[in-house]
Order: structure tokens, then sequence, then C-alpha cells
């Protein structure tokens, strides 16, 4: 099957991929908060599982990489990729680790939680559109 | 832990890693949902297509798992407060860092680049203490 309008092709494979991470979420136990706090919570009844999950990811991802490259040559450095190392990246980082430690949810899980029909996840996902509402406005 | 959860945690892993496969060969992009998902968000990107394609199959593989007959497990039982705090610091704190756990903990890391490397670090650490503080000192 060929596709010869190419923004189609790309919006198929952005859906099949959304798809598929989701599945990925799913099957992984990432859409479920409390594994994800069990996880976190190195001190306590520890639950390391989501490591594998990391592991399978980094490993599939990284031979597909290589593969990708070996065979056509072709670099896969995504657009928009960046390099420098601030204190913008490490605050960052630490204040989503916060909001990650305080609810078990990340970006990817919280949509896929969206058609729970929670309201926990409802209030959950406006928060996380408020918060970058909030980055937009404040950094210009 | 248990053997049968390690093996749906590596064959989940295995499946995000194809859909980042999937979207870094056929649309030269990274899969991280937080970045995907300000772009449809004010001021708009153009090429916002893409971004909503993914968003929505993201959005519905709960209902179509449910669909083909997989063990779903979604539940919440976090305070609403804690939850709307939380979804604050995590959608201003991925615009800050670029990127999130999908974006710097797996894309970014597969390609070896030190930034994701660094904030990964950052997360888990920043997480981790949280976890602990919540569970263990207050």
């Amino acid at each position: 099957m060929s596709f010869k309008n190419t923004s189609f092709k790309l919006i198929l494979s952005a859906f099949a991929s959304g798809l598929v991470f989701g599945f990925g979420l799913i099957l992984a136990g990432m859409t479920n908060p409390s594994k994800v706090l069990a996880f976190l919570d190195v001190t306590g009844q520890w639950d390391p599982t989501l490591a594998f999950v990391m592991a399978g990811a980094l490993l599939t991802l990284g031979l597909l990489q290589w593969r990708i490259q070996k065979k056509y040559r072709h670099h896969l450095t995504p657009v928009n990729s960046k390099s420098n190392i601030d204190s913008k990246l490490l605050l960052g980082a630490a204040i989503f680790g916060i909001g990650w430690g305080l609810s078990g949810l990340c970006p990817g899980p919280a949509l896929v939680s969206l058609s729970s029909q929670l309201t926990g996840s409802y209030v959950f996902f406006l928060a996380l559109i408020a918060g970058i509402f909030l980055f937009k406005i404040t950094d210009r | 832990m248990s053997y049968a959860t390690v093996l749906t945690a590596l064959g989940g892993g295995v499946l995000i890693g194809i859909a980042a496969g999937l979207l870094l060969f056929f649309n030269n992009r990274t899969a991280g949902i937080s970045g995907i998902l300000a772009g449809i968000l004010k001021p708009w990107q153009l090429d916002s297509q893409w971004r909503l394609a993914f968003l929505l199959g993201l959005i519905i593989s709960a209902p179509l798992w449910k669909g083909l007959g997989g063990n779903l497990h979604l539940e919440l039982d976090t305070p609403l407060t804690v939850l709307a705090i939380a979804g604050l610091l995590v959608g201003y704190g991925t615009q800050l860092g670029g990127g999130c756990t999908s974006g710097h903990g797996i894309c970014g890391n597969a390609r070896l680049s030190k930034r994701s490397i660094i904030a990964t670090l950052t997360f888990m650490v920043s997480a981790g203490i949280t976890v602990y503080m919540v569970r263990h000192v207050l």
C-alpha cells in the first residue's frame, strides 16, 4: 500500500505510534499510579518492576535506531533536539519529579486514563494543561 | 514483583520502544508526550495534525485495549487537591525541563543524550524524595 499524500501517511504513523504507546503503557502497568508510586518508594515496600519497562523500551528503541541508521545511513536526529544542560533543565525536571511523585501520573498515563471517566483523571489533566499554559505565559 | 509482572513490564516497554521508533522513523519526531501535547495548545504550531493523531491514538488505546479483551486497571485514590497540584507541577516542570518520562526517559536516553540522562536522573531522584516525604516523613 502506498500513499501519495505524504501528510496522510504522517498522520497515520503518528496515530499508530500513539496507539501502540498507549498499549505499551497499559500492558506495562504504567497507568496504575499505585504501581508507579511503589516503584518510586525505594525505602518502603519497593516494587522494582517498572525498571523493566524502561529497560525494554530503551533496548527496543536503541536496537531500532541502530538498525535504521545502518540500513538507511539515515541519522535520526529528531526535529527540535537540544543538547545544552542548564538550570532550566534541572529545575524543570525536579519540579516534574515532585508532581510525578505526588500523583504517580506522568503525561502519557494521564492521557491514557482520560477514558476511565474518573474525576481525578480529569482534574489532573486540566491542571496539566494549566501548568503548560503557566509556563507559556511566564516564559517570555 | 513476580515473574508475570516482569514479563508484562518488559513487553510493555518493548511496545513503547516500537511506538517511539515508528514516530522517529516516519515523522522524524521524538515521542515526547508533554511536548506533543504542548504543541497543540496556543500559541499553535503549524504542524498540529500529527500531534492530534498521536494524542488521539494514546487516548483511545484504553477503550480499544478493553474492547480487545485486555485487562485494564485504572484507579486513582489520591485526593483531588493533591492531583490538581501534581498536574500543575507536571505541566510546568515538563515544559521548563523540555521533556518527561517519554521524551527524556525513553527517547533521549535511547540516543544517549546527556541532557536527557541528567534530566532523567533528576526527576527520578526528585520523585523518589517526594514519595519518601509523603509516605515516611509527613
